[in-house]
């Protein structure tokens, strides 16, 4: 198993009328060939903004990196000759959009637009090209593929256009995947069938894959590590099976305890109190004080770093021991049993 | 072409209220399927909403899950009147408003309001946020006076958990799960009586979909709002919803209330839909009994005979290809009182791990 990609400390900035945003704020992730990696996390917290710096397509102006390391393979994108990073971000990384429809161009039909990732990359010829593009919407499971290979992004519903999404990225077998909320438009069957098919590429082609979401029903099915962010950084990062049973920080735990069970029908879900912050003004100390059932003056003042907590996991919480057992006491830190 | 029946009394349990507001019947949309560049010909039609019968009651939210691309982003547009139908009627507490203009659809707009799928291509990216909150009482002044909209504004934010200083910020500015909460802050601004939601929280983590789960509810309990709820999460959709119909291919398949279609569901697109749902425990990952379905999904422009769903369902016959099943009780469970006993168009419905598709009833 080897490092494919390795993002260290990054940070990006906005710079809007309302002054600078700190979106990614000193994240650190890795991910190994063969992989899962999810990425969850509150709503603006940066996880699209991060892979989005991975991929090069960072809205920039107003956006930029402003420190941090971006390693693919060992080999820092961000100091690396311009075309070498073009070509290693052209072919060998793909990114599956949240928002199919305005990453598709909508004057170009699907086939066409599937088609040219084929000529301009791997110069075959336009007919060839054509029909492996039909038998990418027929792999991604696109009803009367060769039919509707001249249709337009519009006419396909919010689902279909996702899977095109998907066929776009996979065409060209790249080694690192970044999904960003690849299933939130699709049902559950189709779901399963595409989660399935990354699967697939994934143990054929050693595929290590991002994926960004936030139904922690697909990421216990796939994932083999989590990292989870809000307000710009990591709070945590375990290995799947330790952080559904045990969360090691408040913010987990309440993302955890607020999906909707079926002993709630009829109440109110549980909903962690309070606002996330704004990217203009995060609290001092640790960013999620605020809202915190844990929180005591320390953390309203001192930064918590990410504690190592067992092999293999970590959690920015100066009251880790208590979350993880629920306990006031400092106790031992557990992983003994790993 | 064929012509959808006329509906059935088709209902799932008692309606928490008597009248429905909001009632359609034999729904139908079909877009042209055209070929050719310089001359365009039509060749078929994508049937899109093939015959679609529910009523919505006041104070109620029906939920609508299926398959993508089975018709139900087009069935709320339809109610929104923002396509025609091809055949059907949408009745608003009886008036057909597929057939109003003007004056009188204004003012049955006013009443039924969306939030959209989309978060991004739904709101104008040249708008401030506050301009595209404020934006309904432009067309409906009498709601809020001009002095009035900004404070109104603000206070709109604040419900959907947003902070009001945000009010001069552009859409490109949020995250996608921001943008989708300014999408229904600006859908409650009319105060309307029914609210059409296309997979309102799918963007947003947990804990503030919660938040605005809980905000809907509220809303609802305290104004007697009816929802269409539209979502791919089932266990979502089971939370918010009296009622759910599950779509296949432009046509509801099943009908009824939580406990019958979640825990006794006789169609077999709906046993295998249940079966996909991943559940958050990866040590559940193992022993799941999911139900793969084979076979292509059809395109709604080749619908199949007889039964839609037959070309992938696991317990298809003969039958199935001449006969049309229809949304009806299902006869093996008539005159009996059994939570399997709701609407489900399927020939051979039975509930899962029992008689093998021959229609016997549970014992
Ligand atoms: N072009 C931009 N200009 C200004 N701010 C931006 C821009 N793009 C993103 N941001 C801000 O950066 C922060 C992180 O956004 P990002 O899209 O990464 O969130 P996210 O974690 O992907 O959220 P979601 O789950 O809702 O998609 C947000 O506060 C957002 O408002
Ligand atoms: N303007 C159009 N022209 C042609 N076909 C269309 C048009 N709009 C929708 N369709 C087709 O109608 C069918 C139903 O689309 P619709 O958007 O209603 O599906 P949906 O159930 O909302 O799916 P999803 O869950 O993926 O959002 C799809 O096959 C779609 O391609
Ligand atoms: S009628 Fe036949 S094909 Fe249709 S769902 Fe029932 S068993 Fe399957
Ligand atoms: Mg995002
Ligand atoms: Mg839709």
């Amino acid at each position: 198993m080897s490092t494919l990609l390795e993002v260290t400390d990054l940070h990006v900035e906005f710079r809007t009328r309302d002054g600078i945003a700190k979106a990614v704020d000193g994240v650190s992730y890795a991910v190994q060939a063969g992989q899962t990696l999810a990425v969850l996390g509150e709503s603006g917290s940066g996880k699209s903004v991060t892979a989005q710096a991975v991929m090069g397509i960072l809205d920039s102006p107003p956006g930029r990196i402003t420190a941090g390391r971006i390693a693919f393979h060992g080999q820092d994108l961000l100091t690396m000759p311009e075309r070498e990073r073009r070509a290693v971000r052209g072919a060998r990384m793909a990114m599956i959009f949240q928002d199919a429809l305005s990453a598709l161009n909508p004057v170009l039909s699907v086939g066409h637009q599937l088609a040219e990732m084929f000529t301009t990359h791997r110069g075959t010829s336009r007919k060839d090209a054509r029909a492996k593009a039909v038998e990418l919407m027929d792999r991604v499971r696109i009803p009367a593929a060769r039919q509707r290979a001249g249709d337009f992004p519009h006419q396909f519903s919010g689902g279909m256009r996702q899977r095109v999404m998907i066929a776009m990225a996979i065409a060209l077998e790249p080694e690192l995947v970044i999904a960003d909320e690849p299933t939130t438009a699709l049902d559950v069957t189709v779901q399963a069938q595409v989660m399935d098919l990354l699967a697939e590429l994934q143990r054929e082609m050693d595929m290590g894959l991002i994926l960004i979401t936030h139904d922690l029903g697909v990421v216990a099915d796939v994932a083999d590590h989590i990292a989870v962010m809000y307000a710009g950084r990591i709070v945590e990062t375990a290995p799947v099976h330790r952080i559904y049973a045990a969360p090691a920080h408040p913010y987990t735990k309440g993302l955890l305890e607020s999906i909707p069970r079926l002993d709630r029908k009829g109440r109110e879900l549980y909903a962690i109190k309070g606002l996330p912050p704004s990217p203009h003004h995060v609290p001092p100390g640790c960013a999620f004080n605020p809202r915190c059932p844990l929180a005591r003056d320390r953390c309203r003042t001192e930064q918590p770093p990410l504690y190592e907590v067992a092999a293999g996991r970590t959690s920015a919480c100066h009251y880790w021991h208590e979350c993880l057992h629920g306990t006031r006491d400092s106790g031992t830190p557990e992983g003994a049993g790993r | 072409m064929s012509h959808p029946t006329p509906a059935p009394q088709v209902d799932g349990s008692p309606p928490p209220s008597h009248e429905p507001v909001l009632e359609v019947r034999g729904l139908v949309k079909h877009f042209p399927l055209t070929q050719g560049i310089v001359f365009r010909r039509q060749i078929g039609a994508v049937k899109a909403v093939d015959g679609v019968d529910f009523r919505l009651h006041r104070g109620e939210t029906l939920g609508i899950v299926g398959e993508s691309g089975c018709g139900k982003s087009t069935v709320a547009r339809l109610l929104m009147n923002l396509e025609r139908p091809t055949a059907g009627q949408v009745l608003y507490k009886g008036e057909d408003i597929t057939r109003l203009s003007g004056r009188a659809l204004k003012a049955v707009r006013r009443n039924i309001q969306m939030v959209f799928q989309d978060p991004y291509t739904s709101l104008n990216p040249r708008m401030t946020v506050g301009d595209i909150i404020g934006e309904p009482f432009e067309i409906h002044p009498e709601v809020a006076p001009k002095g009035d909209r900004a404070r109104r504004v603000r206070e709109l934010l604040d419900v959907v958990g947003l902070s009001p200083e945000y009010i001069n910020r552009y859409p490109h500015q949020f995250s996608g799960g921001q943008r989708q909460r300014i999408g229904i802050a600006r859908g409650l601004a009319l105060n309307p009586e029914i609210i059409i939601c296309d997979e309102p929280v799918s963007a947003l983590d947990v804990s503030v979909q919660a938040q605005v789960i809980n905000l809907m509810e509220r809303l609802q309990a305290e104004f007697g709002l009816a929802y269409l709820f539209i979502a791919h999460d089932l266990s979502v959709v089971r939370h918010i919803s009296d009622r759910v119909a599950v779509m296949y291919l432009g046509r509801v398949v099943e009908l009824g209330d939580d406990r019958e279609i979640y825990e006794h569901a006789t169609h077999p697109y709906t046993q295998a839909l249940l079966s996909a749902v991943p559940v958050p425990d990866p040590a559940a990952r193992a022993d799941r009994d999911r139900i793969i379905l084979t076979g292509d999904v059809p395109s709604p422009a080749a619908v199949p005979s007889g039964c839609r769903f037959r070309t992938r369902c696991f317990k298809a016959r003969d039958r199935c290809a001449r006969e049309e099943p229809l949304l009806t009780v299902p006869e093996p469970f008539r005159d009996r009182s059994t939570p399997a006993g709701h609407p489900s168009a399927c020939l051979f419905a039975a509930e899962r791990g029992t008689g093998e598709g021959n229609g016997a009833s549970s014992t």
